[in-house]
């Protein structure tokens, strides 16, 4: 391993470059594009023994994808925002047909108005594609989780398609020190890709991408089910194994001093490094606060039940809306309660869409401010630091 | 938190304030520090204000907000410094340094300033065209010396020199001398 410092893109396509894919198709978006400018290079100067094709679109890059991977070999795409919108009846077909792409996702605000700063709405909107998800805290997330998605994705139980999202700017465009494991130790850890079921064979014929009727459909998609399933124990083995040989934990859920927490934040992305220091500044205040920071969203992580039920409140960060209701992490760990007597009370705060800086005073204000109000009120959900009052 | 520092640029999209922040941040990295680096997000219009950011610890850098109370203020066009207020947020005892052919005392922004022609430096080491003159290297030389001065997160000259020398897309050996010369120059 080697420190660098490097952006969360560079990141990304450092990573996508030790896993050795062997092809590329993306079409360029921002914040994102720095990813696929990387990979070429790579292909272009022989470090990377890839093909990389240029399409015409996001449409046209996931599909490309796809027919590269039903083949028989490791692919990547990497796309952003109104990119990913496009993507979307696509994303389907890659996860129903069971190929194990990984793709990597610069969370950028829809339009309109256009926007291209940080916001989750684009991929929390690819949450019933049938994807893993992995969140980001930082860049070295970054590299570490596109190694880890490979080969959670490629496990045999699971064979499913991984989003791993970083956050538009913080993440994408910001120079931090990553450890870059060596390509010796991914290797060791990421084998040659071996295709399961789906790869062209002309001495084994298959049929893949085929018409599924309503004798089999639904049996299609218990089977995807049952993999989202098997994936939980499985990124459990994966995170476990990425430790032994990398030196870094992993975990689907990970907890900040929640143990004794009154209250417990509850957020995922780069907010999640700012809200670690709002916690320790609140602890020297006496308060007794923690931070829940979701890594693993797709499958869900109900592990997030267990860490966070003896708080008093739980504090759900929704850097997105679904809109006419809530954000979408509060309706996702709010139902995990549904069926438990003792819960805590579950507040909803939307921050930072469209890039909004997200502030150490956003989460003082929250604690300090907006939960002791929301005892009394219980509003379903509050949007802070909103011209003119929310 | 007490060894964590917070710098500001200020300059015009196209003057390389990017470059220039990224550039101390790697020279803190290569002296063993903590660092991270990032632009006000999608701005970068030419001639337009533009702020960079870099932060410096001796542990890892979790926080990822913007930064707004700087513990130095680089200003790469002093022109800048009249439509924006750059010393926003600043720091009681907090450092300033501008490029400037003024002296410190003309600007009259407080007794904590380091002024530099980085201007000049960089049209004499052929950096950019004498119309646009690239001064993000010659303004790193003057912060090594600021920050001795003022004792601050210091920075040994080898290793902003080194790491411009490294890491410019172009004319390393003139960048490199920019930054000396900028050391040398520097007034307070």
């Amino acid at each position: 391993m080697v420190k660098k410092v490097i952006e969360g893109q560079q990141a990304i396509a450092t990573g996508v470059k030790l896993c050795r894919p062997k092809v590329i198709a993306s079409y360029p978006i921002t914040p994102s594009t720095h990813v696929p400018e990387m990979l070429s290079k790579f292909v272009a100067n022989g470090e990377l023994e890839a093909g990389f094709i240029n399409v015409e679109s996001e449409h046209s890059a996931i599909s490309a994808c796809i027919g590269a991977q039903a083949t028989g070999v490791r692919t990547f795409t990497a796309t952003a925002s109104q990119g990913l919108a496009l993507m979307h009846e696509v994303l389907y077909i890659a996860a129903g047909m069971r190929l194990p792409i990984v793709m990597s996702v610069a969370n950028r605000a829809l339009s309109a108005p256009i926007n291209i700063w940080c916001d989750n709405n684009d991929s929390m909107a690819e949450r019933d594609t049938g994807w893993l998800q992995f969140y980001c805290e930082n860049a070295q997330e970054a590299i570490d989780l596109i190694i880890q998605a490979y080969k959670i994705a490629e496990n045999k139980e699971v064979l499913l398609p991984a989003m791993v999202i970083i956050d538009a700017y913080n993440l994408t465009h910001t120079m931090e020190v990553v450890d870059v494991p060596s390509q010796e130790d991914v290797d060791k850890f990421q084998p040659p890709y071996k295709p399961v079921y789906a790869y062209l064979d002309p001495d084994r014929p298959i049929t893949q991408g085929s018409f599924g009727t309503p004798e089999y459909y639904m049996e299609f998609k218990y089977s995807q089910q049952r993999a989202m399933e098997n994936a939980k124990k499985v990124i459990d083995d994966v995170f476990e194994e990425f430790e032994k040989i990398f030196g870094r934990k992993y975990e689907k859920v990970e907890c900040y001093k929640t143990s004794d927490a009154e209250i417990i934040l509850l957020c995922l992305g780069s907010m999640s490094g700012t809200a670690k220091e709002a916690v320790d500044r609140l602890r020297e205040k006496g308060i007794k606060v923690g931070l829940a920071k979701i890594t693993v969203f797709r499958p869900f992580p109900e592990e997030v039940v267990e860490v966070t039920k003896n708080a008093r409140v739980l504090a759900i960060l929704d850097r997105n809306i679904s809109l006419g209701y809530t954000g979408v992490l509060r309706t996702e760990v709010a139902s995990a309660f549904v069926n438990l007597s003792k819960r805590p009370l579950i507040a909803n705060f939307i921050v930072g869409l469209g890039g909004r800086d997200v502030t150490l005073e956003d989460f003082y204000e929250i604690v300090e401010r907006k939960i002791p109000e929301f005892k009394k009120t219980k509003r379903l959900v509050e949007w802070i630091n909103v011209k003119g009052g929310a | 938190m007490a060894i964590l520092k917070e710098i500001r640029f200020h300059g015009r999209g196209g003057q390389g304030v990017v470059t220039a922040a990224n550039l101390l941040a790697m020279s803190y990295f290569n002296v063993g520090k903590y660092v991270q680096s990032f632009p006000i997000f999608g701005t970068e219009r030419r001639g337009a204000p533009v702020a960079s950011f870099v932060r410096v610890d001796d542990k890892p850098i979790r926080i990822r907000t913007q930064i707004y109370e700087p513990d130095v203020v680089v200003v790469l066009d002093s022109g800048v410094a009249e439509v924006v207020d750059v010393t926003k947020g600043l720091k009681k005892n907090g450092v300033i340094i501008m490029n400037t052919k003024k002296n410190p005392d003309e600007i009259k922004l407080g007794n904590r300033v380091a002024t530099i022609d980085a201007t000049n430096i960089a049209i004499k080491h052929r950096l950019g065209s004498t119309q646009a003159p690239i001064v993000n290297t010659a303004i790193l030389g003057a912060y090594t010396k600021a920050v001795e001065q003022f004792g601050l997160e210091k920075l040994s000259l080898s290793s902003v020199v080194n790491t411009v020398r490294e890491n410019v897309p172009a004319k390393p050996e003139e960048n490199a001398a920019a930054v000396k010369e900028a050391y040398e120059s520097t007034v307070f």
